[in-house]
């Protein structure tokens, strides 16, 4: 174990260069997109428009962070939920992440945080399916949340102020 | 004297990662993270529920097969007293042609004296798998690093540092970067193998090191390693050298 640290220097460093060669390299090029899979881009670390143009509806965003077999964000956040019997403490806590991020900025950490910071563990809500390594058949071709529940929660989210 | 342009940025990098004591740490138990009641639970052989694998494991290890061939216990002892607790602490082993676990190793023992054969994590085997590890508890796991095992021990880590599955992460993301973190009310661990096979609370079964990682794989909604695949006995390998130096615990009590 004590060799971690160098070998993950080496290893940000190489997936740094890899990146900033070419993305193509991790796509598995044979693999088709869903149909129903909405492109978004990234503009100054931010998705400013919301995903397949949908509206996003702040109460079922806020069941949505809570619900273990959905979101699931309070396995790793701490939210301003009253009642909730534990948080994992993983994650940086959200409360008033609503006044710290745009909305924009929000959407992207919620969509696919590395494109921020490579290395983190948090799952990519709306990464691009072919991205996944070894998804169970269940889950193949699939994103995490679909558009509409990544809009919900983004709707609740920009609320915590 | 003049720092090279690079190296502020080198730092920032280095200084942006996870806490350091996580990376550069010392293996820890399980033990020490999980509830002081579940530690309780399997300090105390009336309690813990991995000692009734044990006990099964024991009965196995003495039991005579139908038609030819003999008992475990004919050549190793009724309490298993003639194996050598300090070469089992050495599993898994490599023995000229690849890696063998302990399961493995007592599977080929029991065809070799007369038994039927079992697959891979067939109840009976994991018992005695149990059985035989325990005898071991307090030893110190000392898995070989060297030699033919320092390639397998490359690819075994290769395979611990890669993303599964729609949850998306590595074994390390956890068990390197956030150990003593936690996960709903969980603690999380540094993923060690001393104490396998452990008792889970979780599932409420005794589960060996191979199938714990199977569980952690379908957990992130990835498709586990077959069993006895390579990958799965590769990330064995390695989980259980980093438990190098750790006291066996078998059979532990785990969330």
């Amino acid at each position: 174990m004590k060799q971690t640290r160098n070998n993950l220097t080496s290893q940000i460093l190489l997936m740094l260069l890899v990146l900033s060669i070419s993305p193509a390299i991790t796509i598995a090029a044979e693999q088709a997109l869903p149909a129903d899979y909405c492109q978004w881009d990234v503009t100054d670390y931010a998705i400013a428009q919301p995903l397949c143009g949908l509206a996003g509806d702040d109460a079922r965003g806020r069941e949505i962070v809570t619900d273990s077999g959905s979101g699931n964000c309070l396995a790793c956040h701490q939210l301003p939920i009253p009642d909730v019997e534990a948080y994992g403490t993983i994650g940086p806590p959200l409360t008033a992440i609503g006044a710290r991020l745009t909305e924009g900025q929000i959407r992207l950490r919620v969509v696919d945080t590395r494109k921020i910071n490579p290395m983190s563990i948090m799952p990519g809500f709306y990464r691009d399916p072919r991205l996944i390594h070894r998804p169970d058949k269940r889950y193949a071709g699939r994103t995490f949340l679909n558009a509409q529940q990544v809009e919900d929660v983004i709707a609740y989210l920009v609320t915590l102020k | 004297m003049k720092l090279p342009g690079i190296l502020p940025l080198l730092l920032s990098v280095l200084l942006a990662l996870p806490a350091a004591d996580t990376l550069a740490a010392e293996p820890r138990s399980g033990y020490d993270y999980i509830k002081q009641s579940t530690r309780d639970m399997q300090d105390d052989d009336f309690e813990n529920p991995g000692l009734l694998t044990v006990e099964q494991g024991r009965q196995l290890f003495n039991k005579v097969p139908e038609g030819q061939g003999k008992s475990c216990a004919a050549c190793h002892g009724t309490d298993a007293e003639e194996l050598d607790v300090t070469h089992i602490a050495r599993y898994p082993v490599h023995d000229g042609n690849g890696l063998v676990t302990l399961q493995k190793q007592i599977s080929r023992c029991r065809e070799n004296s007369g038994n039927n054969s079992l697959p891979t994590n067939h109840a009976e085997l994991v018992a005695l798998e149990t059985f035989v590890r325990n005898r071991a508890a307090g030893e110190t796991v000392n898995v070989q690093t060297d030699g033919p095992m320092a390639a397998l021990l490359e690819k075994g880590e290769q395979l611990y540092r890669l993303r599964y599955g729609l949850i998306d992460m590595s074994c390390q993301h956890c068990h390197d970067f956030y150990p003593g973190q936690r996960i709903r009310g969980q603690n999380i661990s540094q993923g060690m193998g001393n104490g396998f096979p452990a008792y889970r609370l979780d599932i409420g079964e005794i589960t060996n090191l191979h199938q714990r990682i199977q569980q952690c794989l379908t957990l992130m909604r990835a498709e586990p390693f077959a069993a006895d695949s390579e990958e799965i006995n590769l990330m064995g390998l390695y989980i259980m050298s980093r438990s190098n130096g750790l006291k066996i615990e078998t059979p532990a009590v785990r969330y």
